[in-house]
């Protein structure tokens, strides 16, 4: 099993990609996720403690991660 | 009297260059005696560094959602206020407009904290991110996190 999570600007560089598919089985936490990114190739180019946002929200590390839940990694913002 | 509800008129993502003129016409009103507009452009130059564009990217689901959340609190705090706001993304040219918050109330002072407030809020929270293109041909995500030398 795996989990998607999306990517975005300095994020999708750093992967290549614009989703990644983490090899983790649900229900886990967001910071099992961030730990097992932050191991794939050029994953320690993220911070320890990225921001995620789950469902369109942001959440923080201890937060649940269930099946179909969209997971993204969420680089610091740059808007306006 | 009391005052007149507060109305959150648009929000959005665009990827067409931002009509400010169109969106000044949506916030008026009978009661409105003060528009505020901010608009965000792209400048020629950052940190000494020449720029010749600017690319921005969004998380477009989350940050509609939560330009939608802003302008609904930002409306709750201030009665009585109308407001629109529109953020663009793609590639721009130095001089167009990224972002435009208006507010319209019937006072200056609701009218121009409702436009800071909006603006301020985008910056902190909604999933948007830009990539300067620089003259020299480099490009880089911008990082406000990262202190400015």
């Amino acid at each position: 099993m795996s989990i998607p999570v999306l990517l975005f600007a300095s994020y999708a560089d750093v992967f290549g990609a614009r989703r990644l598919d983490v090899p983790l089985d649900a229900p886990c936490q967001v910071a099992d996720l961030v730990r097992v990114i932050r191991s794939m190739p050029g994953g320690d180019r993220l911070p320890a403690a990225p921001l995620v946002a789950l469902n369109r929200t942001w959440v923080r590390e201890d937060a649940a991660v269930q099946v179909g839940d969209e997971i993204a990694l969420i680089p610091p913002v740059a808007g306006g | 009297m009391t005052a007149p509800e507060s109305i959150v008129l648009h929000v959005a993502i665009v990827t067409a260059p931002i009509d400010a003129s169109a969106l000044l016409s949506r916030v008026q009103a009978p009661g409105v005696g003060a528009v505020s507009l901010f608009l965000g452009t792209v400048r020629d130059m950052n940190d000494g560094r020449p720029v010749s564009g600017m690319e921005y990217e969004a998380y477009e689901s989350m940050a509609e959602s939560e330009l939608q959340a802003i302008a609904d609190e930002t409306c709750a705090r201030i009665a009585g206020l109308r407001l629109v706001v529109e953020h663009r993304v793609g590639t721009l040219d130095i001089g167009e407009a990224s972002v435009a918050v208006v507010a319209a109330h019937a006072h200056r002072a609701q009218a121009m904290d409702g436009a800071r407030d909006v603006i301020e809020a985008l910056k902190r929270r909604v999933p948007i991110w830009k990539r300067e293109h620089y003259l020299s041909g480099d490009r880089e995500w911008l990082d406000p996190t990262k202190v400015q030398a």
